[in-house]
C-alpha cells in the first residue's frame, strides 16, 4: 500500500508552532524550563521547538539531547547502538520537557525519564510528542502537548522525515 | 557494524576492525556516563560476572569491578590466594563450580598463556581474558588505544613505540595487534635479550637504542620489567637497564618534538621512568586508568548484548 502522509510542510510548521504557543502558555519565558529531546530521531523535534521557541521569546531556550540505550528493558532483545547524550545544563529543581517524535508504547519514555534522573531530580516533567499513536501504550504514560493524534494498528509504522536529516519535512504511516 | 563478531574476548588477534572501534565508540558513550552525576546505569541489572583472579592485579580488578557495577551487575571476586585452589582443585572445575551458581560471564586472569580460551571451550559463560600469562591483555590494549586515539585522533599512519620487557608483556602483544588493525606502525625496543626472537614476523620493527625510537614515534608505552616472569638474567642489572633504557625528563626535553608517555601499571618509579617523566603533562598514565573503566564497560556491554 501506499503511504499515507499525515503532515507535511506548511501543516507540519502550523503543528509545531502551536505546541511552541501551548508551551509558552504553561512555561511563560521559559526562565526555569529546559527541553530534553530523547535519541535518536528526538532530537530533531527538539531543536526545532527550541529555534521557534528563541524566536517567539527573542531569547535562548535551554536544549538538550538525552541518549536512553543503557536504560531500556528490551537490551539483548534487539541489537542497540548508543547515541551522544549532550546535556550540558543542569536539570535539578527545573521544569523538564521531554520530546520525542512518536509516542507508541511508551517504553521509550519510561526509559528516558529513568536516564534523565542522572542529571538531577526536576521539579516537574511533561512529555511532547509530535505524534501520539492511542490505545497502543504498554505502560501508563501519556503526553501533555501533542502534535497529532492517529488510530494506528501494530503492523503498522509511522515515519518521521525531518529536512535536516531526509531532506524534508513529513510525516507518514507506512503498512509493513 | 552493530554487534561484535566474537562471543569471549579473549585476545585482540581474534577480534576485526570494526570490533576494536565499535568498542572504543561505545566506550566514548560510557565514559560521558562516568562523567554525569548519577554514573550509573541500569543496563546489565539481570546479569551476574565473576571476577576469577588467580594473578594478582589492582588496577584491572578494581577497573572491571567498577565497570560491572556501573553497569548495574551483580559481581562475584575470587581470588586464588584465598580459595580452594590452594587444596589442589582444577582450573575447569573451579569455573564450573561457580558457574553452577547461575553466573553468566566470567573475567579471568590467569598466569598460564591460553588459560582463557581454553575456558572458552570448556564452559558455557561469556569469557574475558583479563591477561593471560605472557599471551595478552585486551582490555589493556583497547584502553591503551582509546587514550591514543583521544590524544591524537584517528591512529592510522600513527608512530607507536613499546619500550621494555617485550618479551615477558602481556600488553606488548596485545597493543602490536591492536594498533596495527588500526594502521599505526608499531616499533619495539628494548635490550635484545627482553624481545622475542621472531618478533619481526608480526611486522614490527626493532630497535635497541631508546633516543632513536623516542625520536621516531609520537606515543612511547614504557613497560615495567617484569621480574616475577625473569626466572634467569636478561640484563646485568637493574641499574644497567635505567641507564640505558629509563627514560628521564632530560631525555624527554631534549627530543626534538612532544611525544606522549602512556605507562600500563605497576610503574617502579625510577626504573623504566622517572617520577618527573610520569607525572609530566606529556604523560597520560592516568588517563589510561581513567578511560579503562568506560573500555571495560563497553566489552562487558556488548559482550552481554550478544545473544
Amino acid at each position: 500500500m501506499k503511504p499515507r502522509v499525515l503532515l507535511e510542510n506548511k501543516q507540519l510548521e502550523v503543528t509545531l508552532t502551536r505546541l511552541c504557543y501551548q508551551l509558552i502558555e504553561v512555561h511563560n519565558d521559559f526562565s526555569n524550563t529546559v527541553i530534553i529531546g530523547l535519541q535518536p530521531r528526538g532530537i530533531y523535534l527538539a531543536h526545532r521547538i527550541q529555534k521557534l521557541l528563541e524566536g517567539i521569546l527573542k531569547k535562548k531556550v535551554n536544549c538538550g539531547d538525552l541518549d536512553i540505550t543503557f536504560y531500556r528493558d528490551d537490551f539483548r532483545k534487539k541489537e542497540l547502538i548508543p547515541n551522544q547524550t549532550n546535556i550540558d545544563f543542569i536539570i535539578e529543581d527545573k521544569n523538564v520537557i521531554l520530546v520525542d517524535d512518536v509516542l507508541f508504547t511508551g517504553r521509550t519514555i519510561r526509559a528516558g525519564l529513568d536516564a534523565m534522573l542522572a542529571f538531577g531530580r526536576p521539579n516537574d516533567v511533561e512529555l511532547l510528542v509530535l505524534v501520539d499513536r492511542r490505545f497502543s501504550r504498554h505502560v501508563p504514560i501519556q503526553a501533555k502537548y501533542i502534535g497529532l493524534v492517529i488510530d494506528s494498528i501494530q503492523t503498522q509504522n509511522v515515519k518521521v522525515e525531518w529536512t535536516e536529516t531526509d531532506k524534508k519535512d513529513r510525516v507518514t504511516l507506512i503498512d509493513k | 557494524m552493530s554487534n561484535l563478531s566474537v562471543n569471549h574476548l579473549l585476545g585482540i588477534k581474534y577480534i576485526t576492525k570494526n570490533d576494536i572501534q565499535l568498542i572504543l565508540d561505545t566506550a566514548t558513550n560510557f565514559k560521558e556516563v562516568l562523567n554525569r552525576p548519577i554514573k550509573k546505569v541500569p543496563s546489565l541489572r539481570d546479569l551476574t560476572v565473576a571476577n576469577l583472579f588467580f594473578e594478582n592485579s589492582t588496577r584491572t580488578r578494581l577497573s572491571f569491578e567498577l565497570a560491572q557495577k556501573r553497569l548495574s551487575a551483580d559481581v562475584v571476586n575470587f581470588s586464588a590466594s584465598s580459595s580452594s585452589v590452594k587444596k589442589g582443585e582444577t582450573l575447569i572445575d573451579t569455573v564450573n563450580n561457580i558457574l553452577a551458581m547461575k553466573v553468566d560471564m566470567v573475567v579471568m586472569r590467569h598466569s598460564s598463556a591460553g588459560a582463557a580460551e581454553f575456558l572458552s571451550k570448556k564452559v558455557n559463560a561469556k569469557i574475558v581474558n583479563a591477561g593471560d600469562g605472557a599471551h595478552e591483555h585486551p582490555t589493556q590494549a583497547l584502553l591503551d588505544a582509546f587514550s591514543m586515539r583521544e590524544k591524537l585522533g584517528d591512529l592510522k599512519g600513527k608512530k607507536i613505540a613499546i619500550v621494555g620487557d617485550i618479551l615477558h608483556s602481556r600488553v606488548a602483544l596485545s597493543n602490536i595487534f591492536c594498533l596495527q588493525k588500526m594502521g599505526a606502525e608499531v616499533k619495539v625496543c628494548g635490550p635484545t635479550t627482553l624481545i622475542p626472537k621472531y618478533i619481526e614476523s608480526l611486522g614490527v620493527k626493532v630497535e635497541t637504542d631508546l633516543r632513536k625510537t623516542l625520536e621516531w614515534c609520537d606515543v612511547a608505552n614504557m613497560l615495567r620489567i617484569q621480574l616475577e616472569r625473569q626466572d634467569i638474567k636478561f640484563f646485568p642489572s637493574i641499574r644497567e637497564y635505567t641507564m640505558l633504557y629509563g627514560l628521564d625528563k632530560i631525555l624527554l626535553d631534549s627530543l626534538s618534538k612532544k611525544i606522549i608517555i602512556m605507562h600500563p601499571g605497576p610503574i617502579n618509579r625510577g626504573v623504566e621512568i622517572t617520577s618527573d617523566v610520569a607525572d609530566s603533562d606529556q604523560s597520560i598514565i592516568l588517563d589510561q586508568v581513567e578511560n579503562g573503566v568506560a573500555v571495560r564497560m563497553a566489552v562487558i556491554f556488548l559482550l552481554a548484548g550478544r545473544q
